[in-house]
C-alpha cells in the first residue's frame, strides 16, 4: 500500500521543517490530496497514525483537504463536464488537468519554545 | 507550557509549506532523466495488472525487432520490478534483452530511487548501450503511475480479459498513459461480451490523448505498430506527465 510510503515521505518532510524551526513538537499537519492523485485520504490517515509514533508528530493531527479534479481547454478556456470526454469539441484538442493531481504539504502547526 | 516554575514556555507557530510530498521522488526522477538523455536512451515505463502480458510484450518486441532489423536492431535493456522473484528478468534475458530485476519486497510500485540505484548498480546491466530501456513496473493498476521514474513514456498493458471498464475504475493510472497496449487479442474470439467500442469510449474519458494498439504477443500479431510507435519517440527525452 503506497499510502505508507507517502506518509513516510511526509513525516521526513515535516521532521526536517520542525527541526529547522527549532520545534519540540508538531500539533497539526495540513495536506491537500487531489481526486486524481491516487491516494486514499482514509488510508493515509491510518498510516499516519501508525507511523507518527516515536516521531516529532506523535501528538500531531493530520488534516487532509480533498481537491476535486478540474479539466479545461487551454485554447478557449472551456471546462469539462463531469465524466465526459477529455477533448474540447470546439477546438478539437485535449483538455489539460487544471487541478486534482496534487499531493501537497500545506501547513504545519509546531510547538516552538519561547526565547 | 509551565506557569508554575517557568521552565520554558512555548508557542504554537503555524508554518506555511506548500510543497509536493513526492518532491524527493520527482527530484531523483529528474536526475534519471538526465542520465537517459546523456546516454540517448529512451526509457519506457511499462505498467499494468499482474499477468496482463507485460513481459510477453517485451519478449515479442525483441523477436520482432531482430527479424525486422537483423544485426542492426536497436539493443534493448530492461529493469523489472518484482516483489520476490527474478523470473521476468530471466525470461527477458532469454529473449535477448539485457535485464536485471529490482526486488521491491513489499513495495507495490517502483520509485525513482530504486531505478536510480539499479542504473548505478555494478552488476553490469549495459543500459547505456541500449536504444530502449524498458522498466517493467510492479503489476498493479493503482499506484505505479504516481511515481515518476524519469521515463520518456508511460505504457499500460491491458489484456482483453480484464474488462472494458478498467480505465474508468483506475483513472489515475490511465490518465498518465501515453499508450495503452491491448494485449492477448488472440483471445477476443473467446470473449463474446468483449466490446472494443466500449473500451475506446472509456479511454476517451480518462486519457487526454487516447492511443491504443492491439497486440497478440505470443502470436506476434500487431507488434509492428507498437514498434513504429516506439520508433517515433524522442530518444532520451520526454515530458514529465
Ligand atoms: N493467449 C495469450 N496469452 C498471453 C499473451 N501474452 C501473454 N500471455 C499469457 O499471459 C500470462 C501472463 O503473461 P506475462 O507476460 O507473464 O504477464 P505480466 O505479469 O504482465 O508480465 C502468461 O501465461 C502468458 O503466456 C497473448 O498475447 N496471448
Ligand atoms: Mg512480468
Ligand atoms: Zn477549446
Ligand atoms: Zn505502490
Ligand atoms: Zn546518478
Amino acid at each position: 500500500m503506497h499510502e505508507y510510503s507517502i506518509v513516510q515521505a511526509l513525516l521526513a518532510q515535516v521532521t526536517a521543517e520542525a527541526r529547522n524551526h527549532g520545534a519540540t513538537a508538531v500539533r497539526r499537519v495540513e495536506i491537500s490530496i487531489g481526486e486524481l492523485a491516487g491516494v486514499e485520504p482514509d488510508l493515509l490517515e491510518t498510516a499516519f497514525e501508525y507511523f507518527r509514533e516515536r516521531t516529532i508528530c506523535t501528538k500531531a493531527e493530520l488534516v487532509s483537504r480533498r481537491i476535486a479534479a478540474a479539466w479545461a481547454c487551454r485554447v478557449c478556456g472551456r471546462e469539462r463536464r463531469q465524466q465526459s470526454y477529455l477533448r474540447c469539441e470546439r477546438c478539437a484538442r485535449p483538455f489539460d488537468l487544471v487541478r486534482g493531481d496534487e499531493i501537497i504539504l500545506d501547513k504545519i502547526d509546531m510547538e516552538v519554545p519561547d526565547v | 507550557m509551565c506557569d508554575t516554575c517557568g521552565c520554558g514556555d512555548s508557542s504554537i507557530v503555524p508554518v506555511e509549506i506548500h510543497e509536493n510530498i513526492l518532491a524527493d521522488n520527482d527530484r531523483v526522477a529528474g536526475h534519471n532523466r538526465e542520465h537517459f538523455a546523456a546516454a540517448s536512451v529512451t526509457a519506457i515505463n511499462v505498467m499494468g495488472s499482474p499477468g496482463s502480458g507485460k513481459t510477453a510484450l517485451l519478449e515479442a518486441t525483441a523477436r520482432v525487432l531482430s527479424c525486422r532489423y537483423g544485426k542492426d536492431a536497436p539493443r534493448l535493456s530492461a529493469l523489472s520490478g518484482d516483489l520476490a522473484t527474478d523470473n521476468d528478468a530471466v525470461r527477458l534475458c532469454n529473449a535477448g534483452i539485457d535485464s536485471r530485476s529490482i526486488t521491491t519486497g513489499s513495495a507495490c510500485h517502483l520509485d525513482a530511487r530504486m531505478v536510480h540505484d539499479a542504473l548505478h548498480d555494478s552488476s553490469g546491466l549495459n543500459w547505456q548501450g541500449s536504444g530502449y530501456l524498458f522498466i517493467e513496473n510492479v503489476g498493479n493498476l493503482v499506484c505505479p503511475a504516481i511515481y515518476d521514474l524519469g521515463q520518456t513514456a508511460n505504457v499500460i498493458c491491458l489484456a482483453v480479459t480484464e474488462g472494458e471498464d478498467k480505465p474508468l475504475k483506475y483513472p489515475v493510472m490511465f490518465r498518465k498513459a501515453d499508450l495503452v497496449v491491448l494485449t492477448k487479442t488472440d483471445l477476443e474470439s473467446h470473449l463474446p461480451g468483449f466490446d472494443i467500442a466500449e473500451l475506446e469510449d472509456a479511454l476517451a474519458r480518462v486519457m487526454p490523448a487516447p492511443r491504443m494498439i492491439r497486440v497478440a504477443a505470443l502470436a506476434e500479431d500487431g507488434v509492428d505498430p507498437w514498434i513504429d510507435w516506439l520508433d517515433a519517440l524522442p530518444s532520451g527525452a520526454g515530458a514529465v506527465r
